[in-house]
């Protein structure tokens, strides 16, 4: 399949990259305040995350969630949809994924099926809620999808230590078997022990789909002409909305499936009590990358990288890892004002000019 | 001295296009004078140079004979000269006197004292004729009062010079009347006012003298008394231009639209039509006439299945279609030019092809097996694009918001008309658009009827109406006041006839 650059790609990709470099500059003010040399800094982020093939495969598995929870966020936006439940939706789907690996038992080639066809479906089902709320009642989905979050965390929180508690801890499940797990032995030994699994091939699978879905298809225009203008939609006979549950549905699959790479892939089981931040996390993604389904996959890749590397910045030169939080957020900060950013770029471009 | 505002061989640039090629302006003290051009003429960027939005490339203006620089609005506040904006800009929960105070609020001590504001603004009001309550708010007025909560808010601030930029064009007839005489009042009392407007109707109603502008120069000035709307219109435009919509007898065949005792709820969920009832034939033109919000809006979403009908029947062919979707209803053979081109006509965002095919994207040719064919929108809507005379920087490829009014409004035509319609329903088709764009899409109009389409034209132009159309409805408060032959009637019936009913009833 070709790559889609529409006439925005390439406008896009500046405001993202500027948004990075402002991020990193406001990171190093904070470094040098710290009284740690920001250029070393950032030599040992990028090498925690790059230096050897493991720490690459940790990198990938890392980025793999975010790239699902972004295209989670990105594909609702696109239509219309600000979908702040990722993070519920990616626990539900992971709950689930996590129950069948626990529940059946059964050889990898068909309970990893299933568990992942599992994980969709809890994530779709936890987002046609709110998609039904906005169609029949205009319920706004931004308010909903939040207390979505809170249903799917407390539905965990019970049932976890009711159903699947773990040996130790009252507060987490038990391990899935190896069959259930998205990593093999393969993988994991062409990494040198990383913990990278088959999630990550699952995500890119997804940006593919979704890119195909958003811009060769009939089903594609129309969840797009609902987004960008539901009047004009309605006017033309398209059913709004079944387009607004359906759209809300694909978001809320996306997630949960984002959720099977988090349980069943990076980790082996699911604890209590916490929405996964990645959830969240989406939401920076998408907007870094300009909502794009490619785009997102660069953005988390991105994330994914400054995520792994901040360890071992830490363990070299003390740099609390909150910096590199704390970079992360600015780089958000820049990516959501992108508007200054390019009128930044257009005044430059009619300075250039002007000369 | 006697011109008040002069701006002498004034010259702009923006990158690619010159916006103002040496045009001089000059107004007199105390006369109504209309600037007028096509869209895009140059008229916007002319009246911003004055009113301090941008800086001409060359050339001098002069206020009451002195040489000024206006740098930015602020300057051109203090030098008398106040905007009355198409778009009003107005805080909705705010009363009107906070509306006016604004940016520079009276104060006694750290608290506002709106009330010598109000009080001034009373006298104003009474003084001009304006006729505005001080304490009301916003979101309570009519679009009428609100344009003159503008004009208010240019006298408060000692405006002697009134720009007004479209003011009719959101108005009901019977707003633009007030206006009129409001304006007449104004320089009665010394003030002036530039007119920006392509209604010649307008013009020859209230201007004393007209510039006219046509794609960035100057075409002349001329008084207006003496020169006839056909003149002006030609050196608007730059060629003859008919305002008689030539066209033969009508030659109506079978029903093909029959609107049976239906009744309808509007926005505030009360009724907006009452058991109205309309027949349209294949090959005539029938007109709505009304004043706005009688019921025209509610009419076409009922017929169009944008909005649900409580009672009565719709029927097209003989097949009722009261209850079908909207799509199966576009299937069917309606066609729809939408009120709000923006709203309703257009995904602002989509590029032009993709309009093209908002309403048979998922029928073949245009996709296959679910999945769009590219090539084949492309070559359909480049095909709509130059039967239609759309012009886009871009070609299909352009972004529908980047298209200038009239060719959004001619690509909408086209497509429905495209569509190849039984009924084709066209509502306030021509609204904001230049002479040369009405003339065209009037054209198009009695072509589809001539064709033997039944069209169904809703419009607040009463001039519109009573050239285009075969038959007229009139329409007042939701209900069906008469209905007369074109070729019988004339204004002052239909007008009326719009008004006669409307008595007792609070507008």
């Amino acid at each position: 399949m070709k790559l889609q650059f529409g006439k925005g790609s390439f406008k896009n990709v500046a405001v993202a990259l500027l948004a990075i470099v402002f991020g990193l500059l406001a990171g190093a003010v904070l470094i040098t305040l710290t009284g740690s040399d920001p250029l070393a800094g950032y030599a040992y982020l990028f090498k925690g995350g790059l230096m050897s093939l493991e720490r690459f495969g940790d990198t990938l598995a890392t980025s793999t969630p975010l790239i699902l929870s972004g295209l989670s966020v990105a594909f609702a936006f696109k239509t219309g949809l600000f979908n702040i439940g990722a993070a519920g939706q990616m626990l539900m789907g992971g709950f689930c994924a996590t129950a069948v690996g626990l529940t059946l038992d059964l050889p990898s080639v068909m309970i990893l099926p299933l568990a992942i066809m599992a994980s969709i479906v809890g994530g779709a089902v936890w987002a046609f809620i709110p998609g039904i709320l906005k169609a029949r009642f205009n319920v706004h989905e931004v308010v909903s999808t939040i207390m979505m979050n809170w249903i799917g965390y407390w539905v965990v929180y019970y049932a976890v230590p009711g159903y699947f508690k773990g040996e130790f801890l009252e507060t987490e499940s038990r391990a899935i078997p190896d069959a259930a797990s998205l990593k093999v032995g393969w993988l994991s030994q062409l990494f040198n022990g990383s913990f990278i699994n088959l999630g990550l091939f699952l995500a890119i699978a997804a940006v593919v789909l979704i890119a195909f879905i958003l811009n060769k298809t009939v089903i594609g225009y129309e969840l797009k002409a609902v987004g960008y203008n539901r009047f004009a939609a309605e006017y033309a006979g398209i059913n709004v909305n079944r387009n607004i549950v359906l759209s809300m549905m694909i978001a809320g699959a996306l997630a949960g499936l984002g959720g099977a790479t988090l349980y069943i892939g990076n980790a082996s089981n699911i604890q209590i009590g916490v929405l996964p931040a990645q959830g969240f996390d989406g939401i920076a993604v998408a907007l870094l990358g300009a909502n794009s389904p490619w785009g997102s996959l660069l953005a988390a890749l991105f994330f994914g990288l400054l995520y792994s590397g901040k360890g071992f910045m830490n363990a070299m030169i003390q740099i609390p890892p909150e910096i590199a939080d704390t970079i992360i957020a600015t780089i958000i900060y820049f990516a959501a004002t992108s508007v200054l950013i390019e009128r930044l770029l257009k005044r430059l471009r009619s300075r250039k000019r002007g000369q | 001295m006697e011109y008040v505002v002069e701006m002498l061989n004034i010259r702009k640039e923006f990158p690619g296009v010159v916006a103002n090629d040496d045009i001089t302006l000059q107004v007199k003290k105390g006369e109504i004078h209309a600037l007028l051009g096509e869209n895009g003429a140059g008229k916007s960027t002319l009246m911003g140079i004055l009113f301090g939005l941008y800086q001409a490339d060359s050339g001098s203006i002069r206020i009451k004979g002195r040489e000024v620089r206006i740098a930015n609005p602020n300057v051109a506040n203090d030098l008398g000269i106040g905007m009355v904006h198409q778009h009003f800009k107005l805080v909705h929960n705010f009363t009107i006197t906070e509306n006016i105070v604004l940016g520079i609020e009276p104060k006694k001590g750290l608290r506002l004292d709106l009330k010598a504001a109000a009080e001034r603004i009373q006298l104003l009001s009474e003084r001009y004729g304006l006729n505005v309550d001080p304490y009301e708010k916003i979101e309570n007025v009519s679009v009428g009062m609100q344009q003159r909560v503008e004009i208010i808010k240019m006298l408060y601030r000692d405006a002697e010079v009134l720009i007004f930029d479209e003011p009719t064009a959101v108005l009901t007839p019977q707003e633009v009347l007030e206006l009129m005489k409001i304006m007449k009042n104004l320089v009665a009392e010394g003030k002036s006012i530039i007119l920006i407007t392509h209604k010649l109707k307008e013009i020859k109603a209230v201007a004393d003298r007209c510039t006219v502008i046509r794609r960035g120069k100057l075409v002349g000035t001329v008084e207006v008394a003496v020169t006839s709307e056909a003149q002006m219109a030609e050196m608007m435009v730059g060629r003859k231009v008919s305002f008689k919509v030539n066209k033969s007898e009508s030659n109506p065949g079978d029903v093909i639209l029959k609107v049976h005792n239906i009744s309808v709820l509007n926005h505030r969920k009360v009724l907006g039509l009452k058991d109205f009832s309309l027949e349209v034939r294949s090959g005539e033109i029938v007109g709505v006439a009304g004043v706005d919000g009688n019921g025209q809006a509610e009419l076409v979403e009922a017929i169009t299945g944008l909005r649900k009908v409580e009672s009565g029947e719709i029927l097209l062919k003989n097949k009722d279609i009261t209850q079908m979707p909207i799509r199966r209803r576009i299937e069917a053979g309606i066609a729809h030019i939408p009120e709000d081109r923006q709203m309703r006509g257009l995904v602002l965002d989509y590029t032009i092809e993709d309009n093209m095919v908002l309403e048979v994207y998922d029928r073949t040719p245009f996709s296959h097996n679910g999945l769009l064919r590219r090539e084949v929108i492309r070559d359909y809507s480049d095909q709509i694009m130059e039967r239609f005379d759309v012009r886009a920087g871009e070609g299909a490829q352009s972004l529908a918001r980047s298209l200038s009014g009239g060719n959004q409004q001619k690509a909408i035509v086209g497509r429905e008309i495209e569509l190849n319609p039984d009924l084709l329903i066209a509502a306030q088709p021509t609204r904001g658009l230049d002479v040369g764009s009405i003339e065209y899409i009037h054209k198009r109009l009695v072509e589809q009827r001539d064709s033997g389409k039944a069209v169904l034209l809703v419009s607040l132009e009463l001039d519109e109406i009573l050239n285009v159309s075969d038959r007229i409805a009139i329409v007042s408060n939701g209900e069906l006041i008469g209905m007369v032959n074109a070729a019988e009637t004339d204004e002052h019936e239909v007008g009326l006839m719009m008004a006669g009913v409307r008595k007792g009833e609070s507008h």
